[in-house]
């Protein structure tokens, strides 16, 4: 035999490959960043927005417009006000919004916690759920269960989200009473807490406000399942075929064969090898949310970063949409960098 | 004769499909003692689904019959789930065909064979297991076992990845050991030295074997007795010394197809296979 073994690396191999991955990993979000840039740069550009009107109004005398246009760069060449956008954009620095005069990254910061908080309570539901069902609906193949999960999929494709997100504030908030009724906490409690980190359940939490966040969460609850929902329906459709995969796999036999528990060859052998796809899908769901749900945001106003671009857009904000624009594409490459380094750590082949 | 250690008699699995049902197994009747048994048929002839009924391993819309299947006196067709679970690994173990399919890809050699052993001795401590496991891979001529221990499946060679398939399901030292065909998918040298390594372990250890492959006279040079089967049926039952009496038509005709050194002859003869064979 030529050699036992195909591969092994030593410590020293290990050291110089992680580095080179985060060079790698660093090389990547760069890039994709600066493309970022250029691309909603140019966008500006592009779009028949006069951004020079939008500030001083369409009826401003000629020299009040050039002195703006001016003040703007405007007049410069194309290719200098890029370098400029781009100096001022690696700094987190995208202009002010004409529409509430903050710097734009002031108000992103104001409005992303709130979508975060939302998406990753939502994530955590669709996952925590959505996982145990697809894995049961797999190895119950053909039940009761397997067509539950099936038609919770349907529903979720096909019911509109904001036609869903108004029946249950109706039900659980207006008739029932169950849960608090649009945004984010009470007048009354919004006074008990500073915030810090902007995430509301963070906030109470940490500041003992028990009473607000109890407050907070009878208000995040109804978004958060519902948002949730459309995670678990995604989530189980795609566990259950991961699962049905590794279940007719030959070493889901041999677990067997060594006598192992049902149990155990299900969740530790068959789950664990599917896991690997999943981090995936996972984290494209959460990216969607991330995105910011504008009509589940508009439904619940729930001031977050899906109805700030939305309001942008509508009044022709270009700079705050273009800044909210780069950190959706932020926010995207680090969660495909994240799952990425979760698939090579839940899967020895690709080390 | 002592109590066999396997009685099979009457062994049906049928599988009901939309299409109507499948008999992939139509009465099969053996005795086993601490003895090697040979398997053969071509592809399809019901082989690997003896062994997996036997296991209890009936893939679900199978379903199994037998008017008697034990192991060592306990009825494996009315044991409960949990003796069969016992049974399985503790007692009865298989090795399966291809090592690239039949290990987990995400967990290392060491932990597949610590958890073999730690399913049947539940008070182990993982040192014990891990002790047990290192020596497992030492008994099937890893040259390294500290090291093999430690990698993933994809990460050895098909020989390697079979003998720590060998060294996974003998870790319990069980009774019987079904082997479906562990070396159809490694080369021929590789091959030979993984049935020298099963061969010196069964014998050592005196287990009983049952040996399942399409290849006759790889079986006749293993075993003591050799079954041949058509259809899902046994339709000869040999000692493995007495090959050339075969009185079987199908077993002439595999054995006829058996290139020799010798006499080559040309053109190859092809099978005969006669549908009354089937009845
Ligand atoms: N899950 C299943 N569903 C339906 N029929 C099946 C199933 N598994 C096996 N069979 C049937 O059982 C028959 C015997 O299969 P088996 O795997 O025992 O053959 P084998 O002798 O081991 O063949 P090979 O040499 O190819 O491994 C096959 O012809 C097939 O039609
Ligand atoms: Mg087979």
């Amino acid at each position: 035999m030529a050699s036992e073994t195909m591969t092994r690396s030593g410590g020293h191999d290990a050291l110089r490959s992680f580095l080179k991955r985060t060079a790698q990993f660093l090389l990547v979000l760069a890039t994709t960043l600066l493309g970022l840039i250029a691309v909603t740069f140019f966008i500006g550009r592009v779009v028949p927005i006069d951004p020079v009107i939008a500030i001083v109004g369409d009826r401003a005398p000629a020299h009040v417009y050039e002195r703006a246009r001016e003040e703007l760069g405007l007049d410069l060449p194309l290719i200098q006000q890029f370098g400029i956008y781009v100096k001022k954009a690696v700094t987190g620095d995208f202009g002010n919004s004409v529409l509430t005069t903050n710097p734009v990254m002031t108000d992103i910061a104001n409005v992303f916690p709130a979508t975060l908080e939302l998406a990753t309570l939502g994530t955590i539901i669709g996952t925590l759920l959505g996982i145990p069902l697809g894995v049961l609906a797999a190895v119950k193949r053909g039940s009761l269960i397997d067509q539950l999960v099936r038609l919770l999929g349907l529903v979720g494709y096909s019911v509109p989200i904001f036609w869903l997100g108004l029946m249950s504030l109706l039900l659980f908030y207006a008739k029932l009473g169950w849960v608090g009724g649009p945004g984010r906490i009470d007048v009354t409690y919004s006074y008990l807490y500073t915030p810090v980190t902007g995430i509301v359940l963070l906030d109470t939490a940490m500041q003992g406000q028990w009473d607000a966040f109890w407050d907070a969460v009878s208000h995040i609850a109804l978004p958060a399942c519902l948002l949730g929902y459309f995670s678990l329906a995604y989530i189980s459709r795609m566990t259950r075929s991961f699962m049905l995969n590794e279940l007719a796999q030959e070493y889901v036999i041999a677990a067997r064969v060594k006598g192992l528990s049902e149990m155990r060859v299900i969740w530790r052998h068959a789950l664990r090898n599917a896991a690997v796809p999943l981090v995936t899908v996972i984290a494209l769901s959460y990216a969607n949310l991330l995105e910011g749900s504008v009509l589940t945001e508009t439904v619940f106003a729930w001031p977050g970063l899906g109805q700030y671009i939305t309001n942008s857009l509508q009044n022709a904000d270009m700079n705050a949409v273009l800044g909210g624009t780069l950190v959706i594409g932020a926010v995207f490459v680090l969660l495909n960098l994240v799952s990425d380094l979760l698939y090579r750590l839940l899967d020895p082949r690709t080390r | 004769m002592t109590k066999p250690l396997l009685d099979v008699e009457d062994l049906r699995v049928r599988f009901h499909l939309r299409t109507g049902t499948v008999e992939a197994v139509r009465g099969v009747s053996f005795q086993l003692g601490r003895e090697r048994l040979g398997i053969v048929g071509e592809s399809g002839s019901g082989k690997s689904q003896t062994g997996r009924a036997i296991l209890g391993l009936t893939p679900p819309p199978g379903e199994v019959t037998a008017q008697r299947l034990a192991f060592d006196g306990i009825d494996l067709l009315t044991a409960s789930k949990r003796t069969l679970r016992e049974l399985r690994g503790g007692r009865i173990s298989m090795v399966m065909q291809d090592p690239k399919y039949s290990l987990n890809p995400v967990m290392t050699i060491g932990e597949q064979i610590i958890e073999a052993y730690r399913a049947h001795a539940r008070k182990a401590g993982r040192g014990e297991a891990r002790d047990r496991a290192l020596a497992m891979l030492e008994a099937v001529k890893m040259r390294d076992p500290g090291r093999v221990f430690a990698l993933y499946p994809h990460e050895v060679s098909g020989g390697m990845g079979q003998r720590a398939m060998i060294a996974m399901m003998l870790v319990t030292e069980p009774d019987l050991l079904i082997a479906d065909e562990p070396t159809s998918a490694l080369d021929v040298t590789v091959s030979m030295e993984v049935l020298r390594i099963l061969d010196e372990l069964v014998s050592e250890r005196g287990m009983g074997l049952i040996f399942i492959s399409h290849d006759l006279k790889l079986v006749s040079s293993f075993c003591d007795r050799v079954l041949v089967m058509y259809a899902g049926r046994v339709v000869e039952e040999l000692q493995a010394k007495h090959l050339r009496e075969a009185k079987h038509p199908y077993t002439q005709g595999l054995m006829s197809c058996l290139p020799t050194l010798a006499n080559d002859v040309r053109p190859l003869p092809t099978l005969n296979r006669d549908p009354a064979w089937a009845q």
